[in-house]
């Protein structure tokens, strides 16, 4: 236990200094450690959000809207694919999770097709759709299973085949389509249900990012957490309700032509046209427009957003740019309809409706809403990056300010120099010489926490500090352990050496078993335990390593040194006299 | 021998008051519960600086006049420091608008109180979250005990592991109690701190095992009530020792560390105490009740201390 080779002295005294090497530069401003040469290390310990302020979002993608768009989209395709086949059909529409459509008899198709209205899954059926759904179900069931039959495959066509995964070797189908009488339903399926949250959670990351980055903040971090989670943490932020804006909007863009048939009034009292709907503008108070669903072009063809300011009446608008497919069905649909009015929908809202007066070709236009100069800004950044594929809600906050960031850092300074101070002090009350060793000890541990936080780029947050701080009051725990054990070795008449050796010997296996318990609770700490949390669990554990390392193997070679140098006859290791004693002056 | 105190003579008492303080922490709890904090009970919490002395009453008014519900308006630490808590605005938070409706109270909040004060702490915690919360945390707590169980289950004798965990069961409870009795917010971070305990009370149980399992190799003969005292005297300077290091950073911790840290702290300050008499006070007299192997001869012979 107490021989100590010169390596071994070297290996100490090296570990030591490369601790002091990476916790260095968390002593310098940053102006000076840019100047530094490349191989030295030069990154400081990361301060949490709670430290040096900013925003943590926790986001849950809407994957039941995503399911939900994706059969919306199956519809039109569904009910082309059905009349192909002649197959007489009603209420063909999204319900809830699933595409669902009541197939019927084929003399009744063309009186069928007036009712269409229902297709959109979310008008209400009629009386008079009832009353007939029951002759037809009476009247022709033979003819109808054949009809079903031949549904289920038009429906089968739809299905797009999922690739085959680690997970699932065999390609599977996109839909799993069931008959239940004349009404047949198609569901994804659980593979393509998650296929398309691994996607829809993979490009809302990269949407966020986009806006973020637009945003300018420095060093944004943004990851998928869970099956259909994405954490966003924006470090340092001036406006964290801005960002809460950004992220909160879909940004879905569409052009639509405004249907003109019935006015918007009449639409509200009774039912909006087959293949209409009705939107309300986004100003108070509410617009009804009377809408076109079919989309003219979509955002998806943008290329370009910039905010800008009308020319004549000096108001913030937005102008933007499609790609040549968007430029050409723009063109092709405002020369049709010139003189009439459109409408751009921005998430289900009319942000504008202004009337086409000649046909637009250029493929460039201008969004003039009711816009502000940073709501204009806004707008264009969400344009540029883009629309999430699903909508985002945001279930978790937590925003600190800089100011407090700030005075967390400076009390928590505070703390650990006079909790130091009250350590070092009291361990030099209580072992006198030898307290002064394990004072050493517990400057280099601190060292090394340091530079180990540094080096593995932890997270430092405020209850990180606390843990820090109580590292400073258990860590001594260790070199306590060894001097009343080699107390209780001195009091059996052992030489000094013997004693020392045989106190490090004896009480390592406490040591150890002490140390590991108190690990494994930080390991689950920050197994179960998230930001701030964590950060006290990082702490905690690494500390608990390099107290160990620096009491049992740094003091130890301190003590070897100074017996080998002075050559006591005698050891008293305890100053004072605290607690019981046993076998006194035995 | 000369065993200064004997601890075990008092194990009938202080296991009668640990059993009183048990009792009375579980029916603190059923009766008045705990103060949950937004991280479980979801709601808003803002932490505002303002210009000089808070008016609470204006505060009040101004906040109340919303319409938000159960809101708290109280000073924190400092005279210009407020922390203004908001109950969860709906219960079921299944629809994105359900949601979305904490996010308003910020929203709403911020313009009543308009730009002259510092936001100094914004946290909204949604239903999803907060369900997820307690559950991760009371699993923490029960996946760091059992594996505390196994490790000393390992290392010692079923004993030890049975009186090990029992002594953490009662801090455990009893700092519940406490933080169920003063009405002491009980968040996230609290569970941080009791994790703490556990690891601390483990590492004071630890080291007084240790030694009553090498007393028992050491002094085949002895009544196990004699050893189990020796053991503890032997280690007893060690344990006042290291609880002052300790409580000596912890306290500069609470005095210095700021007020948004201060029940964490306490909690760990509280747990320093209660750790440290169960080590001595139940850990080691349950030995006594559960009965410990005497013969370890053939068994590990070649151990520390023989």
């Amino acid at each position: 236990m107490l021989y100590f080779t010169k390596w071994k002295i070297v290996f100490v005294l090296a570990v030591c200094a490369a601790g002091l090497l990476f916790a260095l530069p968390n002593a310098f401003p940053q102006r000076i450690l840019d100047t530094l040469p490349d191989w030295l290390p030069r990154d400081k310990v990361v301060l949490g959000l709670d430290l040096q302020g900013g925003s943590h979002l926790l986001l849950e993608v809407d994957v039941d809207t995503a399911v939900r768009e994706r059969l919306e989209t199956l519809v039109d395709d569904a009910r082309s694919g059905l009349r192909g086949e002649r197959i007489g059909y009603r209420n063909l529409g999204v319900r809830g999770d699933a595409l669902r459509v009541e197939i019927i008899e084929e003399e009744e198709e063309e009186e069928e097709e007036s009712e269409e209205g229902g297709e959109n899954g979310e008008s209400v059926e009629s009386a008079e759709d009832e009353e007939q759904v029951v002759e037809v179900v009476e009247a022709v069931e033979e003819e109808e299973i054949d009809m079903v039959a031949a549904a289920l495959d038009v429906l089968g066509e739809l299905s797009e085949p999922i690739a085959a995964t680690v997970f699932t070797p065999v390609p599977v189908e996109e839909l799993e389509i069931t008959a239940n009488g004349n009404v047949v339903e198609a569901r994804l399926s659980e593979q393509a249900r998650l296929q398309r949250t691994t996607s829809a959670v993979s490009q809302s990351i990269e949407i966020i990012r986009r806006r973020i980055d637009e945003l300018g903040t420095r060093e944004p971090t943004i990851q998928r957490q869970g099956e259909r989670r994405i954490l966003v943490q924006a470090p340092g932020l001036d406006d964290p309700e801005r960002l809460k804006e950004l992220l909160g909007q879909t940004a879905k863009l569409s052009f639509h032509l405004v249907d003109s048939s019935m006015t918007p009034e009449r639409a509200e009292e009774g039912r909006p046209p087959t293949g209409s709907e009705l939107l309300y503008s986004d100003t108070e108070p509410k617009i009804p427009y009377l809408i076109r669903k079919r989309i003219m072009v979509s955002g998806e063809n943008l290329v370009d957003a910039q905010p800008a300011f009308e020319q004549i009446s000096n108001r913030p608008v937005v102008n933007f740019r499609f790609d040549n497919t968007g430029a050409r069905r723009f063109g092709k649909a405002t020369q049709e309809n010139v003189g009439q009015p459109f409408a751009i929908v921005l998430d289900g809202e009319v942000i504008s409706a202004p009337v086409i007066r000649e046909p637009i070709l250029g493929g460039s236009g201008q969004i003039s809403g009711n816009f502000t100069v940073e709501s204009a800004n806004d707008l264009s950044i969400l344009l540029r990056a883009g629309a999430l594929p699903a909508p985002l809600e945001i279930i978790e906050e937590r925003t600190v300010g800089p100011g407090l960031g700030a005075d967390s850092i400076r009390a928590g300074a505070i703390a650990c120099v006079i909790g130091l101070a009250a350590v070092l002090m009291f361990m030099f009350f209580a072992y006198g010489r030898f307290g002064m060793f394990a004072d050493v000890a517990l400057l280099v541990n601190l060292i090394l926490l340091l530079g180990a936080l540094s080096l593995l780029g932890a997270t430092l947050t405020l209850p990180g500090i606390a843990g820090i701080v109580l590292t400073i009051g258990m860590a001594v725990d260790a070199n306590v352990l060894i001097f009343e054990r080699i107390d209780e070795e001195t009091s059996t008449n052992k030489s000094p050496l013997n004693a020392v050796d045989a106190g490090y010997r004896r009480a390592l296996g406490t040591i150890l078993d002490a140390n590991i318990t108190t690990l494994i609770a930080a390991l689950v700490l920050f197994q179960v335990g998230s930001g701030p949390v964590r950060g006290f669990a990082v702490t905690l554990a690494i500390g608990i390593i390099t107290s160990v390392f620096t009491a049992f193997i740094l003091t130890r070679m301190l003590m070897v040194l100074w017996l080998r140098g002075v050559r006591p006859k005698t050891l008293r290791i305890r100053r004072v006299r605290l607690g019981a004693q046993i076998e006194e002056g035995a | 021998m000369n065993i200064r105190f004997k601890f075990l003579r008092y194990r009938r008492l202080a296991l009668a008051a640990s059993g009183a303080l048990l009792v009375g922490s579980v029916l603190l709890f059923s009766l008045l519960g705990l103060n949950y904090g937004i991280d479980f009970r979801g709601g808003v919490m803002i932490d505002i600086g303002t210009k000089g002395a808070a008016d609470i009453g204006a505060l009040r008014s101004q906040i109340g006049s919303l319409g938000l519900g159960d809101v708290q308006i109280q000073r924190f630490g400092e005279p210009d420091n407020v922390l203004i808590r908001v109950e969860e605005q709906t219960a079921s938070g299944e629809t994105a608008e359900e949601s979305a409706a904490d996010l308003d109270v910020v929203t709403q909040i911020r313009e009543v109180l308009g730009e002259e004060v510092e936001y100094r702490r914004v946290e909204v915690v949604g239903p999803k979250v907060s369900g997820e919360l307690i559950r991760s945390g009371t699993l923490a707590i029960l996946g760091a005990m059992a594996l505390v169980l196994v490790y000393i289950w390992f290392r010692f004798e079923w004993q030890f592991s049975i009186g090990a965990i029992l002594a953490l069961v009662h801090d455990v409870v009893v700092t519940i109690g406490v933080f169920s009795l003063l009405r002491l917010e009980f968040n996230l971070s609290i569970i941080a701190a009791i994790l703490t305990i556990v690891g601390y009370s483990l590492n004071d149980t630890v080291v007084i095992y240790d030694r009553v399992r090498e007393n028992l190799r050491k002094y085949k003969k002895m009544p196990l009530e004699e050893l189990l005292d020796l053991s503890v005297n032997q280690t007893l300077s060690r344990t006042l020792i290291t609880s002052v290091t300790t409580l000596l950073a912890l306290a500069a911790l609470y005095i210095f560390g700021g007020e948004v840290i201060r029940g964490f702290v306490f909690a760990m300050i509280w747990g320093v105490f209660v750790g440290t008499y169960s080590s001595v006070f139940i850990a080691a007299p349950l030995l006594l009740g559960l009965g410990v192997k005497r013969d370890w001869s053939g068994l590990d012979s070649k151990g520390e201390g023989v």
